[in-house]
């Protein structure tokens, strides 16, 4: 009895912070997505229940349909490159050679240099005008490019320099993944006769399953809420053309004189929403291969 | 059931979290002896002339005075939060076409109630901060557009600049500055408030109404003609206000549209320029829109407070105070008189004061709180025009079409 009151101490502060940093919140969003909030009703309270009219409002915004395919598009190659790149880094520095290790802490400078400083660097080499691509392409006789200012670039733009900040993290994670790989798997695969490529489909890539989806997976919720990289670089423009649902959220709720905390609330619920149903998915891939 | 009594305790615990919270910021009854006042300007510093003007003016209410900065574009959330937690400040200086919002949220008293008096002000700048017929604040001084020119560039292109009178004039003046082998004309077309504040001093200047945006069809035309005629670069498509002064600085642009603020980044530019008025279509002076802070008071619990906020609030806006202030900023005073003798200290001032008489305040009309709502899709406008992804007419009609 009394170690079962212990136990339930124990629980107590780490529920009692899940409730005020994480239950509320969350609480206070849906609520806010729910009623109709005008900045008099934000300030003075009796804000109406309006059910579900800000997420009809969301849903049918223009907007919307744009958001969603960016975040889907921004997300999934970011994901993509971000993970090649880094596995095949990962691989490379696995090797183990002479300044590896320094080389290999190089590679970690975007994942420690604040975003606003990467993302300001990337917009100034991006820049139409002065940007040092454009320059480069200039040297090698190409014409320039309006990186962050036509609409067909925009979304390439920050997504090249999000997958250039989320490189290291991909990495570091798959570097780690393969030190955990038994040294005698290669070599009987070796003695095997298989050739490189064969050992790294079939030996590697199948071991490494477990640090990869979990790897994807934080990089999944990582990059649907990125937010700073986007704001900074384009402001979700020109015209809306790189606008991702965190961005819109944004814009809704602070991006203008007169705050509409409805819809931007709900816009956000849809985020969480997302990355809560690639949550479940990955509980239940990683269930199936615990059975298997 | 022996462990039942936890979960209450667990309760009474997390209770006493919310509850400690919640003391910490409960609002204090009677009048406080120490006010708080709001703005917008970190880049002063507690030994500044507006601080110490501040702290004067505290001392003459006879109360301490507690100053907090904001990033402009913070301060609106901030106000309204702290409003709903009843821990407004008691005294708040805040961007002109902000007032209307915190009037519709019941934030702020009115002068007739807050012992404030716009009466020496221009109607002009008053009258962003009017709303149905009551006046919310007092503006501390005004700033707005004008074009700013490089003499060099100019005189390299042939071109005077007292020849440029209207639209078609100034086309022509970027035809030979192009022809001359520099680059015309830099302004911003980001897609925020900035963009508009920006195109509003061409869209008022064919005549055209907030109300009904496509009328302003032949300003958006004329950006967009600069753009396909390389008279402007690309990159205003992304400029705020900061990088265009910043490609103006590099001495390759003839003109800048840009604010009263940077004068003095001009002087430290490293060429000699020159400030004309923005042309309207046909000759004259478009309005610009009016930029520059009001002087409130929130409201709060207590008569007592708001007068003495009121008091404070009057005394900030003093003319024998509101110089010290204006020059910080360099903003041209709202008063009349003030900005006469801003004229005779700074001659090179007079075509500001110019500007500032013509300005207009962007809520002004009677817009209020559409003004945020009319502004979004019309900065969407510009920017789907000058990108190329809609045509200027369409992009404007589908930009009335969304204003709700």
């Amino acid at each position: 009895m009394r170690s079962r009151l212990a136990g339930w101490a124990f629980l107590v502060p780490l529920v009692a912070y899940l409730a005020v940093c994480y239950a509320y919140p969350l609480f206070t969003n849906v609520d806010l997505s729910i009623r109709g909030y005008t900045v008099r009703s934000f300030v003075s309270g009796g804000a109406p229940l309006v059910g579900f009219a800000n997420y009809a409002t969301v849903f049918g915004d223009p907007t919307f349909r744009t958001a969603l395919l960016n975040t889907v598009l921004f997300t999934v190659i970011s994901l993509f490159f971000q993970y090649t790149i880094g596995l095949a880094a990962a691989l490379f520095f696995a090797r183990g050679f002479r300044l590896s290790a320094t080389l290999r802490a190089l590679f970690l400078v975007p994942w420690l240099l604040p975003l606003i400083v990467s993302a300001s660097t990337w917009a100034w080499l991006l820049n139409s005008e002065s940007g040092l691509v454009n320059a480069a392409l200039k040297v090698v006789g190409l014409g320039p490019v309006n990186w962050l200012t036509s609409p067909e670039w925009s979304l390439v733009s920050v997504t090249i320099a999000n997958i250039w900040i989320g490189i290291p993290f991909n990495l570091v994670v798959l570097y780690s993944g393969l030190q955990n790989i038994s040294r005698d798997v290669y070599e009987a695969s070796a003695l095997d006769g298989a050739s490189g490529w064969q050992t790294f489909w079939h030996v590697t890539f199948p071991l490494l399953r477990p640090v990869s989806a979990i790897t994807l997976l934080l990089g999944l919720v990582y990059t649907l809420k990125v937010f700073d990289v986007i704001w900074i670089m384009t402001k979700g423009g020109p015209s809306g053309s790189s606008t991702t649902l965190a961005t819109w959220s944004y814009e809704l709720g602070f991006g203008n004189v007169l705050p509409r905390f409805g819809p931007s609330a709900a816009v956000g619920n849809v985020l969480i929403l997302i990355a809560v149903v690639a949550g479940l998915l990955y509980i239940r891939v990683q269930r199936r291969q615990e059975l298997s | 059931m022996f462990p039942a009594p936890v979960p209450t305790r667990l309760l009474a615990a997390v209770g006493l979290v919310v509850s400690v919270a919640a003391c910490s910021s409960a609002p204090t009854a009677g009048t406080p002896d120490t006010f708080s006042v709001w703005d917008p300007y970190p880049q002063f510093t507690a030994e500044s002339e507006w601080v110490r003007t501040i702290e004067k003016c505290g001392a003459e209410a006879g109360v301490k005075i507690q100053r907090q900065a904001y990033d402009t574009t913070d301060l609106t959330s901030k106000v309204l939060l702290a409003a709903q937690q009843r821990t407004a400040p008691h005294v708040l200086v805040v961007d002109n076409p902000v007032v209307s919002t915190l009037v519709e949220a019941g934030v702020l008293k009115p002068n007739s109630e807050a012992g404030l008096d716009a009466g020496q002000v221009s109607p002009n700048l008053v009258a962003a901060g009017t709303v149905d017929g009551q006046t919310y604040g007092v503006p501390i001084g005004a700033n707005t557009l004008a074009l700013y020119y490089n003499k060099a560039v100019l005189a390299g292109a042939g071109v005077d600049p007292a020849s440029v009178k209207d639209w078609e004039s100034l086309n022509a003046a970027l035809a030979k500055v192009k022809a001359a082998g520099k680059k015309g004309i830099t302004f911003s077309a980001i897609g925020t408030e900035e963009g508009s504040f920006q195109f509003l001093p061409w869209f008022w200047g064919a005549g055209a109404s907030l109300t009904d945006l496509p009328s302003g069809r032949a300003a958006l035309e004329l950006w967009k003609s600069w753009l396909d005629n390389g008279y402007a670069p690309n990159s205003v498509v992304g400029n705020t206000q900061t990088t265009s002064w910043q490609e103006f600085a590099t001495g390759e642009y003839a003109f800048a549209e840009n604010g009263t603020w940077q004068l003095g980044n001009a002087k430290k530019a490293g060429f000699e320029y020159g400030v004309i008025p923005i042309p309207g279509r046909t000759g004259g002076t478009a309005p610009a829109p009016t930029g520059g802070e009001f002087v409130t008071v929130p409201v709060q619990d207590n008569k007592d407070t708001e007068a003495k906020a009121g008091r404070i609030a009057s005394c900030l806006t003093a003319p024998d105070k509101v110089l010290a202030a204006d020059t910080a900023l360099t903003y041209i005073s709202a008063v009349p008189s003030v900005q006469q003798q801003q004229v005779s200290a700074q001659p090179e001032l007079a075509v500001w004061v110019e500007a500032v008489k013509n300005a207009k305040g962007r809520t002004g009309d009677n817009l209020g709180t559409r003004y945020p709502r009319i502004s979004q899709p019309l900065w969407g406008a510009v920017q789907a025009a000058l990108t190329g992804a809609k045509a200027p007419e369409a992009a404007l009609r589908d930009a009335q079409a969304s204003v709700k």
